[in-house]
């Protein structure tokens, strides 16, 4: 039960890539900055800032301390909030949890991320972290190899062919295109994301997100205050979290993540809202295989035919919902703990008209869904335009 | 020396690697010929140890082997001692991680030995005396090793991985008595026919001398007395097993002793997988054990350089039968093999 | 670098692969938790789990984390133990080519890795092919 409801009245965002030239601050710099001179000039009560590596690569910790300051917004309360790779999507269910409780009245939810100041091993260690150090790390799993277990078991019960999640990839692409924020706005081919080196079998580079860097911003204020801001604002219907056992090990099912499935269940009912009526959705696609479970715990695809329904088109325009059209994690990228707020800003900009090349028509109503690690902490939102 | 209880063998476990190296493929890297290896020395292959494994991996097999063999609880065991040289720590016990790894009580004897190739069957003699004089219930002794030759030395040819534990216990304590100790003897002097020094990686050796004021001294020297000792003639033995560090020094003692052929040959086990060090006599004692009959007895020699040799005489007993498929035998891990080449050998050996 | 206190905190369950069974509703919770995974009761007893199992899925590591280079390529695999029991683990003894999901396998003692040539040994449990 919500006590007010929740608008995002502006967003921002950078562009993907290894910013050699940015830091952590100037990263979220840009990105509020661009969010802020949207709207008529809001008080901001509070910030939430989703990251995951800053302590690892950056030697920094007290995030809130550092974005505060970066925006001359002390001494407003500012805090970070981590998930794994879903800090973005904790710090927008946390941003609107504190709106729609009425504690704050507007509240700037962003998320940033600053991979590339370290080397690829340093890199990988830190994200490896999302899983269970004692009981998966312990042993020399990495992240990707724990997915790749989900996509070797996946093929073996399913049989689906190894080219459908290439083909996923090549959509990805074909989407990122189009984005100006993306980090790999180019088409690719199957052959390329097939023949591409392997990370942990059977996941090859071409499975993967990308390594960027990146900040995206949104600003929540009451649904009731929003046209004090602005006249281009959306509603978020539905939010939730949900989690599932740090270790796959302890896992009844390892085809399905559970915790999107609450965490969706839950967001849907909070809407109102079935699958069926999503337009437009933004997943956690690190993985191809990340993106094929997902799907189905969605409830976008049946169990087990994500490469069925791939082919027959249901995940793009004019198909059942249209995935990704921002490229997803696989072409935008995954600046990890900022990825959710990219995904909200996205979402709000189809549903605003805003999404230039990328526009999907009619966008109605779009759901985001972010992801930490192997399933562990997810994180679904759902949001409607408003006129 | 006979201890003052009866002391049996209450189990016996082994642990061979799984990979192989044939003595060609090492001649082929060095241009050297393998007739010499193969024909005079008697080896065909060693046994390599896994990336993952060392003398403690080795051990705690060869220990959950024995345990099998035994059926006691791991928690009455007295004392776990290991014999090696190539221990995983400089300074840190071996014989902790084993005793941790098969859930043995912390009111425990552990320790480390070294002598050299004979450091097992050292273990052997501590753990006789201790429950011997009714000090613990059960002692396990292991030897065991993941020892190398120097690239292109002739000991590389021949440095083979794996290890053995047995554990004894005192006859009234025993169920099943696998065989009892009748008695044994060591004999060392100050011989450095083989050796390592702290930093080096690999260890010397003096070549021939390694032979008649070696191995051949201490090991007929503690066979004779032994058999002195005990009043036994060649002809009472059915089973002779020798240290292997090939296959030509354990026949040739045995000729000069006056064993037969049938006596020596089925624990000669280096062929198949080299110079076990520390495990190798226990290894070909254990060999025996998986075959043997009530009644029988066994002379188990080891030799360690430096130098030493230790002697033993067991008569087999009725229990040896119910055990004996309890664990997998040494003829089970020797028949379970991968060749490999040397570009593996050196990466799992550390050779680069 | 790994922590001495939390390598040798974890021997009992991650060495002799302890986990806690509920005495509620009999769920074997490997690692061992606060509360049952299913149930929430906090009566547990002291359960070892079965030594062998069979191969769900596996995969194959070619860039190692750090403290495993010179390790690759190795197998990372999820095992279900005989009373279904699942655990992360790593597949030893085996030709990638021999891997197959089904495969029935059993537990070792190995090493996992060391810390550079000065640091602690890490030893843990490894599943290999059933054969002896």
């Amino acid at each position: 039960m919500i006590l007010r409801r929740v608008a995002v009245i502006s967003y921002g965002m950078t562009k993907v890539d290894k910013h050699w030239n940015k830091s952590l601050r100037s990263l979220f710099g840009e990105a509020a900055l661009n969010a802020i001179n949207k709207v008529k000039n809001p008080k901001i009560d509070a910030i939430i800032v989703g990251n995951m590596c800053a302590s690892d690569l950056s030697d920094q910790n007290n995030i809130g301390a550092i974005v505060a300051d970066e925006l001359g917004l002390t001494p407003i309360t500012a805090y970070r909030v981590e998930a794994a790779c879903g800090s973005g999507g904790a710090a927008l269910l946390t941003g609107f949890s504190l709106v729609s409780s009425g504690v704050y009245d507007v509240v700037m939810v962003g998320g940033v991320e600053k991979l590339t100041d370290n080397i690829g091993k340093m890199i990988s260690f830190s994200l490896g972290k999302a899983a269970d150090a004692e009981y998966e790390l312990f042993y020399g799993a990495t992240f990707a190899s724990l997915n790749a277990l989900l996509m070797n078991r996946y093929m073996y019960v399913y049989k689906t062919p190894r080219e459908a999640f290439a083909d996923f990839a090549v959509l990805m692409h074909k989407n990122g295109a189009k984005n100006p924020y993306a980090q790999l706005p180019f088409e690719i081919n199957r052959e390329i994301a097939l023949n591409s080196e392997y990370i942990a079998d059977p996941i090859r580079l071409y499975d993967c997100a990308p390594i960027g860097d990146g900040a995206a911003v949104i600003i929540l204020c009451s649904l009731e205050e929003a046209s004090k801001y602005t006249d281009s604002f959306v509603e978020i219907i539905g939010i939730s979290g949900a989690s599932d056992t740090i270790n796959i090990a302890s896992r009844d099912d390892l085809l399905s993540l559970k915790a999107t499935v609450t965490a969706a269940n839950n967001a849907y009912k909070m809407a109102k809202v079935t699958p069926k009526d999503i337009d437009v959705a933004e997943i956690h696609d690190t993985f191809t295989i990340t993106a094929a479970i997902s799907l189905e715990d969605l409830g976008f695809c049946e169990r087990g035919k994500f490469d069925k329904f791939l082919y027959e088109g249901a995940f793009e325009p004019g198909g059942i919902v249209a995935i990704n059209p921002s490229g997803g994690l696989k072409s935008r990228g995954h600046p990890v703990g900022a990825t959710g707020v990219y995904q909200a800003a996205e979402i709000t900009m189809q549903l605003l008209g805003e999404a230039g090349k990328m526009q999907i028509p009619n966008a109605e109503i779009g759901l985001t869904h972010n992801m930490g690690g192997v399933g562990s902490s997810v994180y679904v939102s759902i949001m409607k335009r408003v006129k | 020396m006979k201890p003052i209880i009866d002391v049996v063998i209450s189990g016996w476990g082994s642990y061979i690697p799984i990979y192989r190296i044939p003595v060609e493929e090492i001649a082929r890297i060095w241009g050297s010929s393998s007739d010499h290896f193969k024909k005079d020395l008697l080896i065909d292959e060693k046994s390599v140890a896994g990336l993952d494994e060392d003398v403690a991996t080795i051990s705690v097999e060869a220990a959950k082997n024995a345990l099998s063999r035994a059926k006691i609880n791991p928690k009455e065991i007295g004392a776990i001692f290991v014999g090696t040289e190539t221990k995983p720590y400089a300074v840190k016990p071996t014989g902790t991680i084993v005793a941790e790894a098969i859930g043995a009580s912390e009111k425990l004897l552990a320790a480390d030995f070294e002598f050299a190739c004979k450091a097992g069957t050292e273990c052997l003699q501590c753990c006789i005396g201790l429950v011997g004089s009714n000090m613990i219930k059960y002692g396990m002794a292991i030897g065991a090793d993941v020892a190398e030759g120097a690239p292109s030395d002739p000991l590389e040819y021949s440095a083979g991985s794996g290890g053995t534990a047995i554990i004894v216990a005192s006859k009234n304590q025993e169920k099943e008595p696998a065989a009892l100790l009748e008695g044994s003897v060591s004999f060392v002097t100050d011989t450095p026919d083989f050796w390592r020094r702290p930093k080096k990686d690999y260890p010397n050796h003096a070549e021939a001398f390694t032979g008649e004021p070696a191995y051949f001294r201490h090991v007929i020297s503690a066979t004779k007395l032994l058999m002195e000792e005990l009043s036994l003639r060649t002809s009472d033995f059915k089973y002779v097993v020798f240290h292997q560090p090939n296959g030509k020094f354990p026949i040739r003692a045995a000729r000069i002793l006056g064993f037969k052929k049938e006596q020596i040959e089925p624990g000669l086990i280096v062929p198949y997988i080299g110079n076990l060090y520390s495990g190798s006599s226990l290894t070909g004692f254990s060999a025996i054990l998986d075959i043997a009959k009530p009644g029988d007895r066994i002379l188990l020699v080891s030799y360690g350089s430096g130098a030493g040799s230790d002697a033993f005489s067991f008569i087999v007993k009725d229990g040896i039968l119910a055990k004996q498929n309890r664990a997998p035998k040494v003829m089970d891990y020797i028949k379970r093999k991968k060749i490999i080449d040397y570009a593996l050998y050196c990466k799992f050996r550390g050779k680069i | 670098m790994m922590s001495v206190p939390r390598y040798w905190r974890e021997i009992p369950y991650r060495i002799r692969l302890e986990a806690k069974k509920c005495k509620l509703c009999n769920y074997v919770n490997y690692p061992p938790r606060s509360k049952c995974l299913k149930c929430g009761s906090t009566e547990f007893e002291k359960y070892i789990l079965p030594k062998r199992g069979k191969l769900l899925s596996f995969s194959i590591i070619r860039n190692p984390p750090i403290g495993f280079d010179k390790k690759t390529p190795y197998v990372i695999g999820l095992v279900e133990l005989e009373d279904g029991t699942r655990l992360i683990t790593q597949i030893t003894d085996i030709d990638i080519n021999e891997l197959k999901i089904g495969m029935e396998v059993e537990q070792v003692f190995r090493k996992i890795t060391e810390d550079g040539d000065s640091g602690i040994i890490q030893y843990g449990v490894k599943f290999r092919p059933k054969n002896m």
